[in-house]
């Protein structure tokens, strides 16, 4: 991921490039590069899975594990998400060099699911003020290409739509929590609401959605917005060392919303499509 | 576990398999595109990934090369300053690893949170992790000629996706794969296999079920053409009439998995050089 240097000429034919709306790989500004999702590739997870978005390569995986409810929501469970930067994006990354951005990405992703809507975390309590479930969502990066908190945002919730979490049953009045007897009895999280985050990056007087690593070199500013499947707004927030006007800053929204919803419509359709393939079908994983 | 029987009286283990059977293996070099070198290899359940950058420049560890990444910084910088001439010339990185005559081979070993049955709370950096980092680094300098790249350093990066036993040596396997794929010149292949003993029958390539058992395992790594061995390691107790019987069944195996690696190296050649359009 560190190894972009550009010199002056590639920044400013980028530039002009995008001005034009032309980027480097032939690209409009709103448009993001091949996307390749594929869910259920770690078997012993209650969820899993993969996204590829150009050279951007992630991994994660939802384990569920019985736990007490938080003081102040006792009728819910909770998401707790961990991000690991793997030393084969990057050699920088090895030991606890990855930690920083681990720990940011995280801390966004605790944002962007900071409200009532996102997930119903209702549907994860087993007794109230004693067991629930919680859902340890784990991120792992392989591979740096650029634009990471997209490719995150949409392998979690992809992760999320893969999650099957065992029904329990507890007997009235005894404290004895039982399995179901159906080994397939399970509860699916909605992931309706579960927003995706749109990254627009600010180069010259234009903005542009899914910078490659080289782009991101060119950019000062960069506005992230995490949007639902209706366009509306959970987060945002502002990560560069330059500034941005105001005006661009409602402009970026307003691209984000839009493309958002039509990233939210195609992940449906292909999760969707994808487990109507049901269990028999061949999976790829790191092999194809 | 009461009641689980490792090896039935015909003769079949939990998973169906004959003692020295090896589980499913399917390989693939050539996985990520920006690294030097990279390889996916699954060996029945155990998923591993192996990634090497280098032969580069010697590095410290945390060593930034002032880039473009956001909030990384290096806890262990280590700085040289030598004043020449009125100006400070600052030199990053530790030159002080890197060796004069043969290349440092680096090895780190995480294994991801959700690899496990039970969630594992740090990737890497417990001890088990780093003993295995140590593990690996023994085993490869073994085999790679280090000699030919003097004053640099090979990282190699093993990530496990999914353990359901024989980690190491999927790790092994994996890690030769990404070598060759990086073009790092090897004295051999490196192939490793566990085995373990189970009433008088020496097993070979456990897994998990069999591993928690509790019985003698031996970790092996072998290189093949000359059937020198890298690296041996053994846990539990074994009667030492029995350690011939079992190191036999292991390095069988592990020249049954140079078989395989083999053939998918070719298939990786001659892929390639289609597309080269020879």
């Amino acid at each position: 991921m560190a190894s972009v240097t550009l010199s002056e000429a590639e920044k400013v034919y980028i530039v002009h490039g995008v001005q034009e709306d032309l980027r480097v790989d032939g690209r409009g500004c709103e448009d993001y590069r091949c996307v390749e999702v594929e869910t259920d590739v770690v078997s012993n997870t209650s969820g899993s899975a993969r996204v590829k978005l150009g050279h951007t390569d992630i991994l994660v995986g939802v384990k569920a594990e019985m736990g007490t409810p938080k003081l102040e929501k006792p009728n819910e469970g909770y998401l707790e998400f961990f991000v690991d930067c793997s030393a084969s994006a990057t050699p920088e990354f090895e030991g606890r060099g990855g930690d920083d951005l681990g720990t940011e990405i995280a801390n966004t992703l605790y944002r962007i699911f900071n409200n009532k809507s996102s997930v119903d975390l209702k549907t994860l309590c087993i007794s109230p003020r004693e067991h629930c479930w919680v859902l340890y969502v784990d991120v792992l990066l392989l591979e740096c290409g650029g634009n990471l908190f997209d490719a995150i945002s949409i392998a979690v919730k992809a992760a999320l739509f893969n999650t099957r979490v065992r029904v329990l049953e507890d007997e009235e009045g005894s404290k004895d929590i039982e399995l179901s007897d159906d080994p397939y009895d399970c509860i699916r999280l909605s992931v309706e609401n579960v927003p995706c985050i749109v990254t627009l990056c600010k180069i010259g007087y234009r903005h542009v959605v899914d910078a490659t690593l080289q782009e991101e070199a060119c950019s000062l500013a960069s506005l992230l917005v995490s949007v639902t499947s209706k366009g509306v707004v959970t987060c945002m927030r502002k990560v560069g060392k330059g500034s941005l006007d105001p005006e661009s800053i409602f402009e970026m929204m307003e691209t984000g919303k839009r493309v958002g919803k039509v990233l939210h419509a195609s992940l449906q359709s292909v999760v969707h499509k994808e487990e109507s393939l049901g269990p028999k079908r061949q999976k790829v994983g790191f092999l194809g | 576990m009461a009641g689980l029987e490792l090896l039935s009286d015909q003769g079949y283990r939990v998973d169906g398999r004959r003692a020295g059977e090896l589980r499913k293996i399917q390989a693939r070099m050539g996985v990520f595109a920006q690294a030097d070198g990279s390889a996916y290899i699954e060996q029945g359940n155990t998923k591993a990934l192996a990634v090497v950058y280098g032969p580069h420049e010697g590095m410290g560890q945390g060593w930034t090369q002032g880039s473009q990444l956001k909030g990384a910084r290096g806890r262990h910088m280590q700085d040289r300053e030598r004043k020449t001439g009125g100006f400070v010339l600052e030199i990053r990185g530790s030159r002080a690893r890197a060796l004069p005559d043969r290349a440092l081979v680096n090895c780190q070993y995480s294994s991801a949170t959700f690899s496990t049955g039970e969630r594992k709370r740090r990737p890497h950096g417990d001890r088990k992790s780093c003993e295995m980092g140590l593990q690996l680094r023994q085993t490869f300098e073994a085999a790679i000629l280090t000699q030919l790249h003097p004053r640099s350093q090979i990282d190699i990066y093993v990530q496990v996706l999914q353990a359901d036993g024989g980690t190491y040596a999927a790790c092994v396997n994996a890690a030769t794969l990404a070598v060759l794929d990086a073009g790092i010149p090897m004295r051999d292949f490196v192939c490793a296999c566990s085995a373990g003993f189970v009433d008088g029958t020496a097993l070979a390539d456990l897994s998990h079920v069999e591993e928690a058992a509790g019985g003698p395992q031996l970790a092996l790594a072998l290189l093949p053409a000359s059937g020198q061995i890298a690296l041996l390691e053994m846990d539990a107790r074994l009667h030492e009439d029995h350690l011939e019987r079992v190191l036999e069944a292991a390095a069988q195996a592990a020249r049954d998995v140079h078989t395989l690696l083999d053939r998918v190296v070719r298939q990786h050649v001659r892929e390639a050089s289609i597309l080269l359009g020879d």
